[in-house]
């Protein structure tokens, strides 16, 4: 096979952090070749430097066999790399068409270009209609859209960073049948992910990152991946465990819980049931923007709910706003750490006292007590090992990770009787990753009901006593998370949302 | 290349430096601007920042400072509730004239009676006056999601014509020879806001200024409702999840600062100016937003931003009188003033860097 991109010693520090030191990786033409590593591995560094996002401060890079420092992503498309990010750049309000024609220098007449749009997705087996508006697609198909705007250029390298965390398992396999005749045309594709049986299923290749280096390279076909986990965080990891499952009288119950969505492209949650006993963990899977925020603030108070859709305890709370629950003990936290779950700027202190004022007394009469704040914001610090220097930093100022056991620290301490928690580790390394759910089944165990909102199906098995899925608004049936399989989950997930599998 | 890069934390040292290299910048440009008309600048800023506090006549302005500075401060706390929320009111120069108006209309209703409740019934209703006005962006905004800055703008304009029609009309001083203009409350003493002390420029709208600043303190430093609206500025979803009600605090920040904005168009109305006339606004509402800013929206800052303002408009007409500079070229300079704040307090969470720009 020859080789199509060349990295050789490449090497970007930021202040106080080298992101890729001394990284070589070799990619031939027709190869998939998976980029495997923790978050903040420097896996996003790298593809930047080969997109052009990002300049290295040394190391050379050749592609097909000539010198290759693109200094703009339009450089590195005119080269033949294409991109598909983790998080989409389209516009809701826009078509297919108008969305692609907008990330084109030389975009052709609207007429020309719908005709290329159908024609490259019938080749790849991406059907797609160039009218449709983005904010009616879902998220398997907005990656479409992505991917077809990559192969409009005709890519030589197409880079897809995690491009299975928006999709349900059989989008998955659409997904890889489209990658695959790619790789039959010649196409080499740089796939980023953590998901190891997909890097099995699918690559030619691995390189794998750990805190900027290159730890070793594998046939993913050969390897366990139990071996790449490992060889990925560096140490032997220890799976969260509870003891003993016994479950209580039923604290939460939603019956029929029916609410339009806030926002113009959300998701109205569509008589969504369940009841959830003490000590007990409900995992809700799906693929995002089904509802999940919707949920989460309904159940936060955020949003109010008609008389009788929301009991806690048998006394119905839907009209109780997010203060009054707090007191009852229906704790949450949300997904977006900062600017939802946290103010960005404001002191650790002060995001401890936005959720932790009633609970944990810090407020008599309207005036707040802020050495109690501060002491508070201690305590979770030390109890959840958040590295930042004290109490008095800004929100922003953390690593993601790290804000992250602080948000669930924050809620945790609290003693919450329900605790609805929306990713609770997205973009979180591994060792806080199990942290996080170690407290959550501490918690469980404990008495406490917990919700755990996440599109992380293996969490959601590896904690979770029910399962549930939400799929445009609407919950599928708990059903026990033991001997569940992926098909069955799959299906619970609104299966393949009807997208055509791609004809090869 | 220069290019600025976001600081992970916000610095302190430049939050507290913003407004002093401010006043230099503007020292320095603002002499450039008098050099430039062919006045000397060093005289120029002298006469401005020196004459009213030092010079021959100061014992005149002192007393000038606090009662240009005092409505000035008063409307800007008000402001300040909002403007930290994010709640936008500009104008506070509206809820100002309505204030006066009603507070006025009360006292002069019960002319020529004498009673000392009468002075307190004033600044009940012209509280209300302005607090009323401001409710009207304040509904409309809770209710149907309007722009609270239009509609808060435009009702100035609406004010200024019922001021015009009320001076000329209903409140017109019937022993006035047909002047416009109400009766003078200055000669009316139950209604007259007279000062505390003779010829120190200490009147009620002053006491009122100092208490609203200490309020507003202890509000934001110590009170649940002083946290809720910074939550809010900072991050409205935080503050919604943390339990906020956003339409609670539109009202209350509105209902606030026009009801201080009122307070202020009151006590001038019945002190200083004494007199509703058709143009006895002078613009205090507007200039009150440029006190705000310059005082970061922190009451001890207002304090200090609303006595310089008042310091610049003294001095600028010493100036004007003494040095003969025009008119515009103090609106210059006091517009760099609020340009510079602005510009320096970009350091506040940006920092520069010298090197090759990247998109990270």
């Amino acid at each position: 096979m020859t080789e199509l991109l060349s990295l050789k010693g490449l090497t970007k520090a930021y202040p106080g952090v080298v992101a890729n030191d001394d990284v070589t990786l070799s990619i031939g033409k027709g190869e998939v070749h998976a980029l495997l590593g923790e978050n903040g591995a420097g896996k996003s560094t790298l593809v930047k430097m080969i997109y052009g996002l990002v300049k290295p401060d040394s190391g050379e890079m050749t592609f097909d066999g000539e010198v290759f420092l693109p200094p703009e992503p339009r450089a590195a498309r005119a080269a033949g790399v294409g991109m598909v990010f983790q998080h989409f750049s389209l516009f809701d309000a826009l078509s297919v068409a108008e969305n692609i024609a907008l990330g084109m220098e030389d975009a052709p007449k609207m007429n020309t270009l719908s005709e290329r749009i159908s024609e490259v997705s019938d080749t790849y087996g991406l059907p797609l209609s160039p009218d449709r508006i983005v904010g009616d697609l879902s998220a398997g198909e907005r990656q479409r859209v992505e991917i077809i705007r990559c192969l409009l250029q005709a890519p030589r390298l197409l880079i897809m960073d995690e491009p299975t965390s928006v999709l349900t398992p059989q989008e998955v396999d659409i997904l890889f049948e489209t990658l695959r005749k790619l790789r039959g045309e010649g196409t080499s594709i740089l796939y980023i992910s953590h998901k190891l049986e997909e890097i099995r299923a699918l690559c030619d290749a691995a390189t794998i990152l750990r805190l900027g280096k290159v730890v070793g390279t594998c046939i993913p076909r050969d390897t366990t991946a139990r071996d790449m986990a490992e060889m990925m965080v560096g140490k032997v990891l220890t799976t969260p465990k509870r003891s003993g499952v016994s479950l209580g009288e039923v604290v939460l119950e939603l019956d029929g819980l029916s609410l339009p969505s806030p926002s113009a492209f959300g998701m109205p949650l569509r008589d969504v049931s369940f009841a959830l006993q003490k000590g007990e963990i409900l995992g809700i899977g799906g693929v995002a923007g089904n509802g999940q925020d919707e949920l989460l603030a309904a159940l936060s108070g955020e949003m109010r709910a008609p008389a009788g859709m929301l009991r806690f305890k048998g006394q119905s709370i839907g009209g109780d706003g997010p203060v009054r629950r707090r007191q009852m003990g229906v704790l949450a936290a949300p997904e977006e750490r900062l600017g939802h779950a946290a103010a960005p700027d404001m002191s650790l202190t002060e995001n401890a006292m936005l959720t932790g004022a009633v609970r944990e007394g810090l407020e008599q009469n309207g005036f707040l007590n802020w050495p109690a704040a501060r002491g508070f914001a201690q305590t979770i610090i030390e109890a959840f090992d958040v590295r930042t220097p004290g109490p008095a930093n800004a929100a922003r100022s953390l690593s993601g990770g790290n804000l992250q056991k602080f948000v669930i620290g924050r809620e945790v301490l609290q003693r919450p009787e329900v605790l609805v928690v929306n990713q609770p580790t997205w973009g979180v390394d591994a060792s806080a990753a199990a942290a996080i759910r170690q407290a959550l089944l501490d918690l469980a165990e404990a008495g406490a009901a917990v919700v755990v909102i996440s599109q992380d199906l293996d969490e959601l098995m590896e904690i979770s006593d029910r399962f549930a899925a939400l799929n445009e608004g609407r919950l599928s049936a708990p059903r026990p998370t033991e001997g569940l399989t992926v098909e069955q989950i799959g299906l619970m997930m609104g299966g393949a949302h009807g997208m055509e599998v791609a004809h090869v | 290349m220069v290019r600025f890069e976001k600081r992970p934390q916000p610095s302190r040292l430049f939050a507290y430096a913003t407004p002093l290299l401010a006043v230099l910048a503007t020292f320095f440009f603002g002499g450039l601007l008098f050099a430039a008309l062919g006045k000397d600048p060093v005289v120029s800023i002298v006469t401005i920042f020196w004459e009213p506090l030092f010079g021959e006549f100061s014992f005149f302005y002192r007393p000038q400072l606090l009662i240009k500075g005092a409505p000035l401060v008063l409307i800007a706390i008000g402001l300040s509730l909002g403007f930290k929320a994010g709640i936008w009111n500009i104008g506070a120069e509206g809820q100002y004239i309505m204030g006066a108006l009603v507070g006025a209309g009360v006292g002069l209703a019960f002319y020529p009676t004498e009673s000392v409740l009468i002075f307190p019934l004033m600044v009940l209703a012209g509280a209300l006056g302005g607090m009323l006005w401001a409710m009207i962006p304040a509904l409309l905004k809770v209710r149907f999601g309007t722009n609270e800055i239009l509609v808060s703008l435009m009702l100035v304009y609406v004010a200024e014509q019922f001021l015009a029609s009320m001076s000329l009309g209903l409140l017109k001083n019937p022993e006035g020879f047909g002047f416009p203009g109400s009766r003078n409350l200055q000669q009316y003493p139950s209604a007259h806001n007279a000062e505390i002390i003779a010829g120190s420029g200490m009147h009620c709208g002053v006491v009122a200024a100092l208490i609203a600043v200490i309020f507003a303190y202890v509000l934001f430093a110590r009170h649940k409702l002083g946290f809720a609206i910074r939550v809010t500025g900072e991050a409205p979803r935080a503050a919604r999840f943390s339990g906020v009600n956003p339409s609670r605090l539109v009202v209350f920040c509105l209902g606030a600062s026009g009801m201080l904005a009122g307070l202020a168009g009151l006590f001038e109305v019945s002190g200083p100016a004494g007199q509703v006339t058709i143009d006895f606004n002078v613009g205090y509402g507007f200039t009150a937003i440029i006190v705000a800013f310059l005082g970061r929206l922190n009451p001890i800052g207002i304090v200090l931003a609303g006595l310089l303002m008042a310091l610049t408009y003294i001095g600028g007409d010493i100036a004007q009188s003494q040095l003969q500079l025009p008119a515009a070229a103090i609106q210059v300079f006091q517009g760099m003033l609020l340009f510079f704040l602005l510009a320096f307090d970009l350091f506040t969470n940006y920092r520069l860097r010298f090197g090759r720009s990247e998109v990270a």
